[in-house]
């Protein structure tokens, strides 16, 4: 059995959050999706919460430190990540803008991601479409068709094509486009540097 | 082994008391840093080359040699010389004069600059930024190198039968170290034409300098110019020192919070656990010093920043006398020690020209 890594990160900033609720049942979907594929899944969940100082550190100091830099290394190495962030002022939160921000442009080049957003009403959930998959198609990730929004009303209900529903057939995408790639890290970024010979002549 | 500070040459208010020097007493403190480096034995002052406030250096060949001038053994350098922006003829002119007046004692330290908008000002492209290195310290190489000069390259006019003058100090042109932060290119530069390779060392975590270094030797190696372990490596640093650990985290703590380039950031605690950021006692600053050779072999020079973030000139002149009195002679013994013999020490004007005239008499024989 051949495993895969998915990632979850959450921008949630109160405890307990609707946007962590929303992302562990959208990262236990899409497990359970892959396993059911017969694959492993090594889950890892990231809570940008507990790392809000250290992103806005990278953002002053150009480096992350130790616990911001494991967070970074799993979400860059995952086979698949889910990225859920509340919706504020009518885009993602600027904590969760700013851990992107912070990556490498390349870190998520191809990587399958899921998105996910929360609000108080149903009324914001497009901003998942106008600000969230242009900033991953940015990143050059292949974010999957369907992006999941959980408004507060939806924790509320049951009905078809609900949020169930909805998750399942985000976590669904997400675990094909994963099941369909190799596992494994990305291409560590090298130092090789331009042989001098080739810098001389251009 | 050299060691000695570089100065960013930043007016930054003292956040303590609110009050920034003016642009003359940055000026003329620099100057008293130079000499008081002298006079507490240090070896190497280098001093950076800025064109926008807040800082004070846009003129390096005129600060170096007026320091020359009231020096005698201090070793004067750039930390760094823009080799992008720079007209490389009038760099070539300059630091010959500079060596002619400081009798030899002149090297540079080339770098590529970390704002963006000094091209335009010197009528350069930010694009070209590596391109820019590349040719101008090719023809830089040639015209301290060849008394006449035919050439023509993509970044500025052609020169026919060109002399640069002065022609350097005993045909000798002054030693080469190329500083970058994370650019491999400037590495591999460095390597190719077996010149020193300057890691700055400050503000980042030590695993860049590790890679970079680690590169700079291999490559070093690759071109020819002695083993791995034979490249001449130079590193920053900062430290902040009082006799007393904790006196010198509470005295160095306002500076640190309100620093240009990390300030409002981390936490002293926690930048110092990060980069080589020192702050302590000097027995604290030697040992954390003597450990930086474990990550990137036997080295040929220190430099220290002392005198940023507003810090009062007294307070940087108790530091020099610290760096002098406790710590230099302790690091230069002990590494010693450790150093093998096989391991050169940096390239100076007497030892170039030595090793010229070495070689000259090989190729007349």
């Amino acid at each position: 059995m051949t495993g895969r890594r998915l990632a979850v990160v959450s921008a949630g900033l109160s405890r307990p959050s609707t946007t962590r609720l929303l992302a562990d049942r959208l990262g236990e979907a899409a497990s359970a999706a892959l396993e059911d594929a017969g694959l492993g899944v090594d889950l890892q969940v990231v809570e940008l919460r507990d790392l809000a100082h250290q992103v806005t550190d990278n953002l002053l100091t150009g480096f992350p430190a130790p616990p911001l830099r494991a967070a970074i290394d799993t979400v860059v190495r995952a086979d698949g990540v889910v990225a859920v962030s509340p919706i504020f002022a009518a885009s993602y939160s600027g904590l969760f803008k700013s851990f992107f921000d912070v990556l490498d442009a390349d870190a998520l080049a191809g990587t399958p991601v899921l998105l996910g957003a929360t609000g108080g009403t149903e009324r914001h959930s497009l901003a998942l479409e106008h600000a969230l998959r242009p900033l991953f198609a940015y990143l050059r990730a292949v974010t999957v068709p369907t992006a999941v929004y959980a408004a507060t009303s939806d924790f509320g209900t049951a009905e078809a094509g609900g949020l169930d529903e909805r998750i399942g057939r985000a976590a669904g995408e997400l675990a094909t486009l994963v099941a369909g790639r190799p596992p494994g890290p990305p291409p560590v970024p090298s130092v090789d540097p331009t042989p001098f010979a080739e810098l001389l002549a251009r | 082994m050299q060691f000695g500070i570089f100065s960013v040459g930043d007016v930054t208010p003292d956040p303590t008391t609110g009050r920034a020097p003016t642009e003359a007493e940055r000026i003329a403190s620099m100057v008293t840093i130079a000499l008081k480096a002298e006079e507490v034995g240090l070896d190497v002052f280098a001093t950076g080359e800025h064109h926008n406030p807040p800082f004070v250096p846009s003129s390096p060949t005129t600060l170096l040699g007026y320091i020359a001038a009231r020096t005698k053994r201090l070793l004067l350098s750039t930390s760094t010389t823009l080799i992008t922006t720079n007209d490389p003829v009038k760099i070539a002119e300059d630091y010959a004069m500079l060596q002619h007046l400081a009798e030899g004692r002149v090297d540079l330290m080339m770098g590529r600059g970390n704002t963006g908008p000094v091209y335009p000002w010197f009528g350069k492209d930010i694009r070209d930024g590596l391109a820019l290195a590349v040719e101008n310290y090719a023809l830089l190489r040639r015209l301290w190198r060849e008394d006449v000069v035919d050439w023509e390259g993509r970044f500025r006019t052609p020169l026919q039968s060109f002399t640069s003058t002065p022609r350097p100090l005993d045909g000798v042109p002054p030693f080469v170290w190329h500083g970058s932060i994370r650019t491999p290119e400037i590495a591999e530069q460095a390597a190719y034409y077996g010149d020193g390779f300057f890691a700055n060392h400050i503000f980042w975590p030590p695993e860049h300098t590790q890679k970079m270094v680690g590169l700079y030797r291999q490559r070093f190696e690759h071109y020819g110019h002695g083993s791995a372990d034979q490249a001449i490596v130079g590193l920053g640093g900062q430290v902040f020192m009082r006799r007393r650990s904790q006196a010198a985290v509470s005295e160095f703590r306002p500076y640190f919070d309100n620093a240009p380039v990390y300030g409002h950031g981390p936490s002293l605690e926690e930048f110092s656990a990060q980069t080589p950021l020192t702050v302590g006692s000097p027995q604290q600053v030697i040992e954390r010093t003597l450990g930086f050779r474990d990550y990137v072999g036997d080295y040929q020079r220190q430099l220290f920043l002392v005198d940023h973030a507003g810090l009062p000139l007294k307070t940087v002149l108790e530091q020099l006398d610290l760096l002098g009195e406790e710590v230099v002679p302790v690091l230069r013994r002990e590494l010693a020690v450790r150093r093998p013999a096989t391991v050169p020490e940096a390239p100076t004007h007497a030892s170039l020209r030595a090793a010229a005239r070495t070689q000259l008499q090989g190729s007349t024989r």
